[in-house]
């Protein structure tokens, strides 16, 4: 067990608490870093998709960990970022400019859309972002022009001061793309979580009524965490379009943003690495799935069966699980894990228990 | 003439989307839970009762088949509820609806993989059958969609409000705490209104299985039902209906007046504009908390 003694107010909202933490990191970094020299470009693709969910990831985990708002209606974000990313590349805006663009266009569009709609909450808030998220799918193929509709778009090699790449011609580059926009994300979420706005946020989730009392303005901050997360979809959206290649409708749809939530609870809520975890779980579950059925038809010889829609029975079943055993999700047993074996004999069971809650409804009838 | 067919089918799909409308709204006024599961719970009885009443499968009588699937799906409700959502007792509103989603996704796979994915209708003794109202030419099974579902609504409001049991449902979601003082068994009422909402969902598909084809999908349908809920605001059982109904006329009209690609829209727009002008829905029964 490590005491860490704070000799200033500083060392309260420092980004490691200690130096062996900052090490583990910096070693991660750099397992990330040599990675293209390590796997296969199968799985280099692979990491790339897990570090596009984990983007995504993060950008929900702010609005719903760390803000305590719901939405179901994500991928709606992700397709701005998508579609104006491809958008402007096409009309000759360089990607330097127009990745960080379509983000912000996406956040943009996500404070226009929280606006009225976070006057609800809870419950309500849950089905409007449903509903937002179901809209999508129609409005792309209204706004063909733009989007192409039901054809949808081919994404044009990245140009990127001359140095030309993309998926499959230069997974490596792309690979690096992805991590960098990844780390600086990861930077800036971790930097707001220091700052008065994280502050707000976190307030904000605990206790709306508290957080009004101690002079958070609700509906500005709301509007702004949708906004932030927002951005962070928008830049995993146009990254993921760049990734697929082609996308058009069906690529955003409802499933897409349900599986955004249930990656974000899977990992556990409230915790940047809950992000992670949650991508790799998501990312290799589809692989994970195809790889024991296969093993399971050979054992029982019985060729190769299909099951339709398999995955996201799993995937429900998992989530399920988790819900009702584990609800701090991935990041939350390894927290468990690692206070076990540093308190070690004085481990309590109930230690991370939380207080039972009562409901009581805001309705009068 | 055509406009009132429209209105008719309108009329009788509003109904369907109005009963999985009420099993909403009946869980959530009495567990504060919302069942986002709602429509698949409405898939699966379908098909249990189109298992047990088609001569491809059991081919038991209609009569008998369809309260047996509805004490199937109640059965269902009830150990749902003791199985899983009883462990979820005062956990977060969020935690319990990514459940519920998680439910619906099994319930879809779990039909998928048992009666497969290709529409199948059920062999009721409404279909095909016409009702002649002067000129106008009705289909049985949209009258009796329409009857069957004014019956239930009625029922159930006397229900929640004249029968002992329903009362309580209301006070143990209104403050469990204060209902558990008050000697009310919260745990088993929770059970009960599982199960009262797995026999509605049951009815709804069987109304719904009984005009049309379904398939393990059509539980998506549920999201619609949403529109419905919010719109007669989550809370009130008439205003589930009538939101319903708004809801299944509004889609046919949509279509016919409006160009394709945006009738679609329709619903959802309706129901966006009710959540942000009022967000209570139409037929309120909310209250700002003051501090």
């Amino acid at each position: 067990m490590r005491f860490v003694f704070k000799r200033s107010y500083d060392a309260d909202i420092k980004l490691f608490k200690h130096r062996p933490q900052a090490l583990w990191y910096l070693a991660l970094l750099a397992v990330m870093l040599a990675l293209p020299w390590i796997i296969d470009e199968f799985f280099l693709g692979e990491a790339t998709n897990v570090l596009i969910w984990a983007i995504a990831g993060m950008g929900l985990m702010l609005l719903v960990g760390h803000s305590g708002q719901a939405s179901l209606g994500h991928a709606a974000f992700m397709a701005v970022g998508a579609y104006t990313n491809v958008n402007m590349m096409e009309s000759g805006i360089p990607f330097i400019l127009s990745l960080p663009l379509s983000g912000i266009i996406a956040g943009v569009v996500g404070v226009i859309v929280a606006l009225p709609v976070l006057r609800l909450h809870g419950i309500y808030l849950a089905i409007a972002t449903l509903a937002i998220s179901v809209l999508t799918e129609d409005f792309i193929v209204i706004l063909e022009p733009w989007t192409g509709g039901v054809i949808g778009l081919v994404a044009p090699p990245i140009d990127l001061f001359g140095y030309e790449m993309d998926r499959y011609g230069t997974p490596t580059a792309f690979y690096f793309l992805t991590l960098l926009v990844t780390l600086l994300v990861l930077f800036a979420y971790r930097n707001l979580l220091r700052a008065p706005l994280g502050r707000a946020f976190t307030a904000l989730r605990d206790s709306e009524i508290s957080a009004q009392a101690m002079g958070v303005n609700i509906m500005r901050t709301k509007a702004t965490a949708f906004g932030l997360s927002c951005v962070a979809a928008g830049l995993a959206g146009a990254l993921l379009g760049l990734f697929a290649g082609a996308f058009n409708h069906e690529t955003f749809n409802l499933v897409l943003s349900i599986q955004l939530l249930l990656m974000i609870v899977i990992g556990g809520l409230g915790s940047i690495h809950g992000a992670f975890f949650g991508a790799i779980v998501i990312g290799f579950l589809p692989q994970f799935i195809a790889i024991s059925r296969d093993g399971i038809s050979n054992l029982f010889g019985l060729g190769s069966v299909t099951i339709p829609g398999i995955e996201s029975g799993v995937f429900a079943v998992i989530l399920i699980s988790f819900i009702l055993f584990e609800p701090l999700g991935i990041y939350g047993r390894w927290v468990k894990i690692r206070t076990y074996f540093e308190l070690f004999p004085f481990y309590r069971k109930n230690m991370f228990k939380r207080q039972k809650s009562y409901l009581k409804t805001e309705r009068m009838r | 003439m055509d406009l009132l067919q429209l209105f008719i089918s309108g009329l009788a799909n509003g109904c369907v989307y109005g009963l999985i409308a009420l099993g909403f709204v009946l869980i959530y006024k009495a567990t504060e839970a919302v069942n986002f599961a709602q429509g698949d719970f409405m898939m699966f009885g379908a098909f249990i009762t189109i298992w047990l009443t088609n001569t491809d499968y059991l081919g038991i009588n209609f009569w008998i088949a369809v309260p047996v699937a509805m004490l199937i799906m109640g059965a269902f409700g009830y150990l749902l509820d003791v199985a899983i959502l009883r462990k979820m007792f005062g956990q977060s509103q969020i935690a319990v609806v990514i459940l519920t989603i998680a439910l619906g996704f099994i319930l879809r796979f779990a039909a998928g993989a048992i009666w497969a994915h290709e529409p199948q209708s059920l062999e009721s003794p409404f279909a095909g059958r016409e009702v002649r109202l002067g000129e106008l030419v009705l289909g049985l099974e949209e009258v009796a969609v329409v009857f069957v579902t004014i019956l239930l609504t009625f029922a159930l409001y006397l229900f929640f409000n004249r029968s002992k049991l329903g009362i309580a449902m209301q006070a143990a979601s209104q403050n469990q705490l204060a209902a558990y003082y008050m000697g009310i068994p919260v745990k088993r009422i929770q059970s009960l209104v599982w199960a009262l909402g797995g026999v509605v969902a049951a009815v709804a598909g069987i109304l719904f299985a009984s005009k049309g084809a379904i398939d393990p999908s059509t539980g998506l349908l549920g999201i619609k039902a949403f529109a419905a809920a919010v719109i007669g605001g989550f809370g009130s059982l008439p205003g589930a209906l009538i939101g319903g109904l708004i809801i299944g006329l509004v889609e046919p009209f949509a279509a016919y007046g409006l160009p394709a690609g945006y009738s679609q829209i329709a619903p959802y727009a309706i129901m966006l504009l009710v959540l942000i002008f009022r967000p209570a829905g139409l037929f309120s029964t909310t209250q700002k908390k003051k501090v």
